[in-house]
């Protein structure tokens, strides 16, 4: 198990150098510059368009910029935003636990409810309920989750007046944040109510973010149960006699798991791509919607350091999906 | 004993919430997140609401609804006869805001007025620096580094500027949100502590209001300034709710989640209009939209081509498809609403007939041209790429061949400023400081050549009464001589004046004494909420 883990690991050097080149290059391939920006219709003089490249250092050749980065990068300095002048980490991890609250919540609602739906259409195959639930994924799979979330704002919190608008928390509640996750924040800060506001604050966001991991999951423990109720040891179970509980519970659903569980680790780097427009529509404060600002911007030390923090997330989420692979399947453990 | 503690406090809050002392909250729903707190470095909209605006003060500020200059931090002022010097008498007993991480020990003087401009204008001040890497877009922008000569300090409560030349214009821009006066004191004590960066982060000012709290990107608190100077804020709480999307404010609004929003969609603002707990306001903006010829190239060197050009395009038809009424058609390079507008002046009809006409008497046959279309939205332009497909179906119809090209944004901006470019340009301007020298001067003079004159057009006649203008401060004289240089404007049109966009601000029936700003700034101090 150990040889399997190291192995995995090896893979991340080279995976994170590729991606600080990416990373820097990305923004940087994209027409126009900070400065430009900055300076809007009045446009600038030349030299003070020098001057400003020259003190923000990306007049030199670019190979240099990049050396420098990754020198500053292996002594944690993930450098300052051009625009706020905040340190780039400091940013990210007072935004992050808001992405990763709503990411949980959502990638927790996805599961709950796309594995037994998923696993219920394969036992009822062909059945009514079978066809509407991936009718229904088929939809949530194509939603534009814009409009999907607009659609939900205007219907449960403008109409029904449910749910609030959008935020993390009501504004009446003021408390200090040490975690940065509103949930247990709020429950910290002992004010009455505050748990609840926050958590009624994250149903909509919750929902739209879960969209289409929820669609991709059912529909895929969907297909792996099937392919799996099909082979010849579910048959072999059944013929010696175990409840059909037993059968789908413990031999079925094992092995059906391991897609599945590929499946949710790849919805990890999807859920990072719907939280930049689920976190915009709801005036969420987290990483998503400060990637947009930034690129728009183009703040290029925010951009590189918060693709690869993303990126090195979502490759962390990668290594432990492939180590539970191996806790549920020996097979890959050995190979 | 902790458990206890909480309750109590708990209960504390619920008792302030619910009991008769109940703070008096107006929560704004702005459209984005601050840059920083210094309003010196920025020259967004957005960062100066929430910072020079509400905590900062200058040495004098435009009246709540006009561009009118009256006396901010400077209780009174002289201009000598030369137009070089200027003497600002400081207010006495202005102090400072007294936070959690600041107590003043003084009041305002002279030293800090100096210090808020030697910080930007001179690199060798300490605090230039304060963050590596920043710039002072306005202060440059606006030619205060080639226009100051020296600011002294007469005595505790005055102080003098010294210009290189007159220029009438630079008691407005002292109005402008990078003029706000900062505490040297404060300066000093962060940078004795290794902290100035602080200085972007935890502000203090003279303003209305004071910075408590801000959430990244989600909330920013302040409450009212029990110190300031002016008439103190009818509010006890002032927070802005941070919320980018256009139709989601309006969500909030009518939850009442929030009482007052800026820039509402034009689609949403039927609806909100007709909603019974809403007020809407509005006001024309100070800006102007416009396509500019190069006029350095031909055939648009001709001012015939330029004037059959202008002929050929149907504006009312862009106001009503583009702007679905939110818009006035623009004749002038000033919007209506800033003192020395034209009115007097005749636009060019919309007569297809006449302009193919007048392209005939011109030698221009199967003409081709580019039109371009900024690809980002602006206040004074929604949507720029549909307003050249119009234009580009109103051209068709004199036998004009136009295509339409769109850069990135900042791409845009650069190449658009191009001498040899080819193609005219849609783009606009928002007024800053409500002179007219701020529009005509950036946007036609013949030193803007090559930059934000984007027609690349130079009239002497037309820059002589610009700086005649500039140059005598008696605001009648200055008047005539900005009628008479828009006549010269409009015979010659250098652009095609496309419109001035219509400024929207709705607001709950509870929000009264909002006063709706033509800089385009939000300004809460005289607002009051009644329950």
């Amino acid at each position: 198990m150990i040889k399997f883990i190291l192995g995995r690991l090896s893979y991340l050097i080279p995976t994170f150098i590729g991606i600080t080149i990416v990373a820097f290059g990305f923004v940087r391939i994209l027409p126009g510059d900070p400065v430009l920006l900055m300076a809007g219709e009045r446009g600038m003089t030349p030299e003070h368009y020098a001057d400003m490249m020259q003190r923000l250092g990306f007049d030199r050749p670019i190979w240099q910029q990049y050396l420098e980065y990754l020198w500053k990068l292996l002594h944690g300095n993930f450098g300052d935003s051009i625009v706020t002048k905040q340190p780039v980490l400091s940013d990210f991890l007072t935004l992050f636990p808001a992405t990763l609250e709503l990411a949980f919540c959502a990638i927790i609602i996805a599961v709950v409810i796309g594995v037994p739906v998923g696993v219920l259409a394969a036992l009822k195959r062909g059945s009514w309920f079978d066809q509407t639930t991936m009718t229904a994924a088929l939809v949530g799979y194509s939603m534009p989750i814009f409009w999907w979330g607009l659609l939900l704002i205007i219907f449960f919190s403008g109409i029904l007046g449910w749910t609030p608008v959008s935020g993390r928390i009501s504004l009446l509640y003021y408390f200090p944040t040490p975690t940065g996750f509103m949930l247990i924040d709020s429950l910290l800060s002992g004010q009455k109510g505050a748990f609840a506001s926050a958590a009624s604050h994250l149903v909509l966001p919750s929902i739209v973010l879960a969209t289409i991991p929820l669609a991709v999951i059912a529909r895929q423990t969907r297909s792996a149960m099937l392919e799996v109720l099909g082979e010849d040891y579910v048959r072999t179970a059944r013929a010696k006699g175990l409840s059909p509980r037993r059968v789908v519970g413990v031999h079925a659903l094992r092995n059906a798991m391991i897609p599945v569980i590929t499946t949710i680790g790849l919805q990890v780097g999807v859920l990072m791509a719907g939280a930049i427009l689920t976190e915009t529509i709801f005036s969420w404060p987290g990483i998503g919607k400060w990637m947009v600002d930034s690129i728009s911007r183009r703040d290029y030390p925010v951009v590189q350091s918060g693709l690869l923090l993303i990126a090195g997330i979502v490759m962390i989420v990668n290594l432990v999906v492939d180590l539970l692979y191996g806790l549920i399947n020996p097979r890959i453990r050995h190979s | 004993m902790k458990l206890r503690n909480t309750l109590l406090a708990a209960s504390a809050v619920m008792a302030m919430l619910a009991g008769g002392v109940q703070a008096k909250t107006l929560v704004y729903c702005s459209e984005g997140s601050p840059e920083g707190f210094d309003p010196a470095p920025y020259t967004a909209g957005t960062t100066f609401d929430a910072s020079s605006r509400t905590i900062y003060s200058r040495l004098v500020e435009f009246a709540p609804g006009t561009t009118n200059l009256v006396p901010g931090l400077a209780e009174s002022w002289t201009i000598s006869d030369d137009g070089l010097e200027y003497t600002f008498k400081l207010r006495p007993g202005v102090k400072f805001q007294t936070t959690d991480y600041f107590t003043p020990t003084r009041d305002l003087n002279a030293d800090d007025v100096i210090f808020s401009f030697d910080r930007q204008g001179n690199k060798d001040n300490p605090f230039n620096q304060y963050v590596p890497g920043v710039s002072y877009e306005y202060y440059t922008g606006m030619g205060l580094d080639s226009m100051i000569k020296s600011i002294e300090k007469v005595d505790d409560l005055t102080v003098k500027f010294t210009l290189n030349a007159p220029n009438a214009p630079f008691l407005a821009d002292l109005g402008m949100d990078f003029a706000s006066i900062v505490s040297k004191e404060y300066a000093d004590k962060l940078m004795a502590e290794g902290k100035a960066a602080d200085f972007n982060n935890q502000p203090i000012g003279t303003g209305p209001f004071q910075f408590v709290a801000y959430q990244k990107d989600a909330v920013i608190r302040y409450k009212a300034n029990p110190d300031y100077f002016g008439t103190k804020p009818h509010i006890d709480d002032l927070v802005f709710a941070i919320t980018t999307d256009a139709a989601v404010r309006a969500q909030k609004l009518r939850a009442n989640e929030c009482q007052i929003m800026p820039y509402p969609a034009p689609a949403d603002i039927d609806g909100l209009k007709a909603d019974p707990n809403l007020t809407m306001m509005e006001q024309p903006g100070l800006n102007v939209a416009y396509l500019a010829y190069n006029t350095q190239v031909a055939p648009f060197d001709d001012v015939r081509v330029r004037k059959a050009l202008n002929m050929a395009i149907n504006k009312q038809a862009i106001i009503d498809a583009v702007f679905q009424g939110t818009g006035i058609v623009a004749k002038n390079p000033i919007p209506p609403t800033m003192w020395s507008y034209n009115d007097a002046i005749k636009d060019d009809p919309y007569d297809p007939e006449a302009a193919k006409q007048m392209l005939a008497d011109a030698g221009v046959t199967d003409l081709h041209m580019k039109i371009w279309a900024m690809p980002v939205q602006r206040p004074y332009m929604p949507n720029a790429r549909r307003t050249a497909e119009l234009m580009q179906a109103d051209l068709a119809k004199i036998g004009v061949t136009a295509d339409i090209v769109s850069y990135e944004w900042g791409e845009y901006l650069k190449k658009s400023t191009d001498v040899n470019r080819d193609g005219a340009v849609i783009l606009g301007w928002t007024g800053d400081n409500g002179d007219p020298d701020n529009f005509m001067n950036v946007l036609l003079s013949c030193n803007g050549i090559g930059g934000s004159n984007r027609a690349q057009w130079c009239d002497k006649d037309f820059q002589a009464l610009l700086d005649k203008a500039a140059a005598t401060s008696d605001v009648a004289e200055r008047t005539k001589l900005y009628e008479q240089a828009q006549v010269i404007f409009k015979e010659q049109a250098p652009w095609l004046t496309i419109d001035h966009s219509t400024v929207f601000m709705p607001m709950s029936n509870k929000v009264t004494g909002y006063v709706m700003s033509p800089l385009g700034s939000h300004d809460f101090s005289n607002v009051d909420i009644t329950e």
